[in-house]
């Protein structure tokens, strides 16, 4: 026991089997309490089913954290992406090309305002993306007058919405296959890309990471526009489940992003993090509400049982970090 | 003659309206070791800064073995075979040793990912020939945390010497390191000039800089007030200069 506790790996992935033991007792809690629910498909497909939307962006989110900067615009980025992917896809009679290009340029364009305010102007990035935030809501408001917009006549039954969200033999929703093969790229480009290695290395020292030749704006600049786009994918694929667009899409995404990426043991602090922690964080994040209540607990339970599971995550990876120094 | 490496003319910096440089004129020979000295916001670190791309000067010129040049980024500098070890040592804390050894050069594919293998296999031939860490606690997958301050100058050192530089920057190299640190990193800088490479050496203790530099320039609120070779001033000669320069503010530079 005691080899198996100092093995490499163990000291090395000390964060993802914790999270991962945490994810094992708390399905385990849900299994046993409430077995009618969780030995049968279908509370799993609905996982499956909602999970990918706040996850993708969770996975790119934890970029930005591991610079120790924090992106809160997001979500309303899926809102003017979900809209402009909407409107272009009905006014072109459903060219999904169209559609699908103008809405990811945009979520990438207000991934770049993000990171030009933080670098090149300098305004802490929890407030210039408060700023954002308002501003691209707003934006929506304005241009939708409180309308929604229905896309089932230009995209039901087609070819993109089956590649988006169609589930594959009847059983597995696109939008899951989706997201595990897009955890699996960025858990590639977090760890063994150069663009990864440089976001570990000024989320850890900006000044000692200047000198050694990475550029420190481009860096941050580039985390912020690949969340743009990410953003602007899951409101895409948000479109495609709902097949209409409301002014609001978005706006309860915040929380629960952000809560998977610290329970998935990312550091708020910078320079040290994980993607695949992340992707159980939004398994155990994602799972909660119809967990509790599978559980016989009432929905008020729901936020309540959140905080204690957040708290006490983080307060693990505090400790462990402490012992670790 | 001795062949010029770099040569700086009237450099000026400014930060806002701070004049941390004024008119600054500098050259360093082929295998000379140059040290700069003087009182802490002398300017020593940014003009090291300067020649090594952090900063880039508010005017004048820079020429590096023989040609004018613009150095615009570190990764500029160290292409053209300028490497420099920080006082902050340039390391990041939460990384892994074959990380930061690499970092901001990493050997990748087309595509930009890492090659792994390759990078930690250099990074093992760095630590144990370039470095000669001896200790097994000390491997490429330990992070910069648990090293102590020479173990972390090593690894600056052991980079530079690895990327085959003409010229060294040393930043305080060492500051905080034990005296039997210190003599390592003496020794380095003198094994620097016998493979014929220049270095620039920073350092606030006299005794460290007379045993191992050539010739001493002595900055004083961004101006260049004294430059002497060794053979014309003995070590306490020099200390008398830096006296006199704290006490009066002025240093006389006798014709």
């Amino acid at each position: 026991m005691n080899t198996l506790l100092n093995s490499y790996f163990v000291k090395t992935h000390r964060l993802e089997i914790s999270i991962t033991i945490i994810a094992i007792v708390l399905f385990l809690i849900y299994f046993l309490g409430a077995p009618h629910v969780f030995t049968r498909f279908p509370i799993y497909r609905a996982f499956m089913q909602s999970m990918p939307f706040f996850g993708i962006i969770a996975i790119s989110a934890t970029f930005v954290v591991t610079l120790g900067e924090i992106d809160l615009s997001f979500p309303s980025i899926v809102g003017i992406t979900s809209l402009t992917f909407g409107l272009v896809l009905t006014a072109t009679d459903g060219n999904f090309f169209i559609a699908f290009a103008l809405a990811s340029a945009l979520g990438m364009f207000a991934g770049l305002i993000n990171g030009l305010l933080v670098t090149k102007i300098g305004i802490p990035s929890i407030v210039a993306t408060i700023g954002t935030l308002y501003f691209w809501r707003g934006l929506v408001n304005v241009v939708s007058q409180g309308s929604g917009v229905a896309i089932v006549d230009v995209a039901d039954g087609t070819w993109h919405h089956t590649l988006f969200v169609e589930k594959l033999f009847g059983l597995i929703p696109a939008q899951f296959i989706w997201f595990i093969a897009l955890t699996a790229l960025m858990q590639w480009v977090y760890r063994y890309h150069k663009f990864g290695n440089h976001i570990h290395f000024v989320g850890d020292n900006k000044d000692s990471s200047q000198m050694m030749g990475i550029n420190v704006d481009n860096i941050k600049i580039i985390a912020f526009v690949q969340l743009g786009f990410f953003s602007s994918l899951a409101g895409i694929f948000t479109m495609y489940e709902m097949l209409y667009f409301w002014p609001t899409q978005g706006s309860g995404l915040m929380l629960t992003t952000l809560a998977a990426v610290f329970v998935g043991g990312t550091s708020v602090f910078g320079g040290k993090g994980t993607i695949f922690g992340t992707f159980i964080g939004v398994l155990i994040i994602g799972s909660l509400e119809s967990g509790i209540v599978a559980l016989g607990l009432s929905g008020f339970y729901v936020q309540f049982i959140n905080g204690i599971m957040i708290t006490s995550a983080v307060t693990i990876y505090a400790i462990i970090q402490r012992k670790k120094t | 003659m001795a062949e010029e490496l770099l040569q700086l003319k009237n450099i000026y910096k400014n930060f806002g309206n701070v004049k941390v440089l004024k008119d600054v004129n500098i050259k360093i020979n082929k295998g000379e070791v140059v040290a700069l000295i003087g009182d802490n916001g002398a300017g020593k670190s940014t003009l090291i800064k300067v020649i090594t791309g952090v900063h880039r000067p508010t005017t004048g010129q820079v020429s590096f073995k023989g040609e004018e040049v613009v150095i615009k980024s570190v990764a500029q500098s160290r292409k053209m075979g300028i490497e420099a070890v920080y006082q902050e040592r340039a390391l990041c804390d939460q990384q892994e040793l074959w990380r930061n050894i690499f970092a901001g050069r990493e050997i990748t594919n087309a595509f930009g990912f890492l090659n792994v293998k390759k990078q930690r296999k250099e990074a093992e031939k760095i630590l144990r020939d370039y470095i000669g860490f001896t200790s097994k606690a000390i491997t490429v997958d330990s992070t910069i945390m648990g090293l102590s301050g020479g173990e972390k100058q090593g690894v600056a050192f052991g980079r530079s010497l690895y990327f085959d530089s003409d010229l060294i920057v040393l930043d305080e190299p060492t500051m905080g390191l034990s005296i039997q640190e210190t003599e390592k990193v003496l020794n380095f800088v003198k094994g620097l000039k016998k493979e014929n490479k220049s270095a620039i050496f920073i350092d606030h203790n006299i005794i460290h800089v007379y045993g191992a530099a050539d010739r001493f320039i002595i900055l004083d609120r961004g101006e260049v007030v004294g430059e002497f070779n060794k053979d014309e001033i003995s070590r306490e000669e020099l200390v008398q200069k830096m006296i006199q320069l704290h006490e009066s503010g002025k240093i006389k530079v006798e014709a």
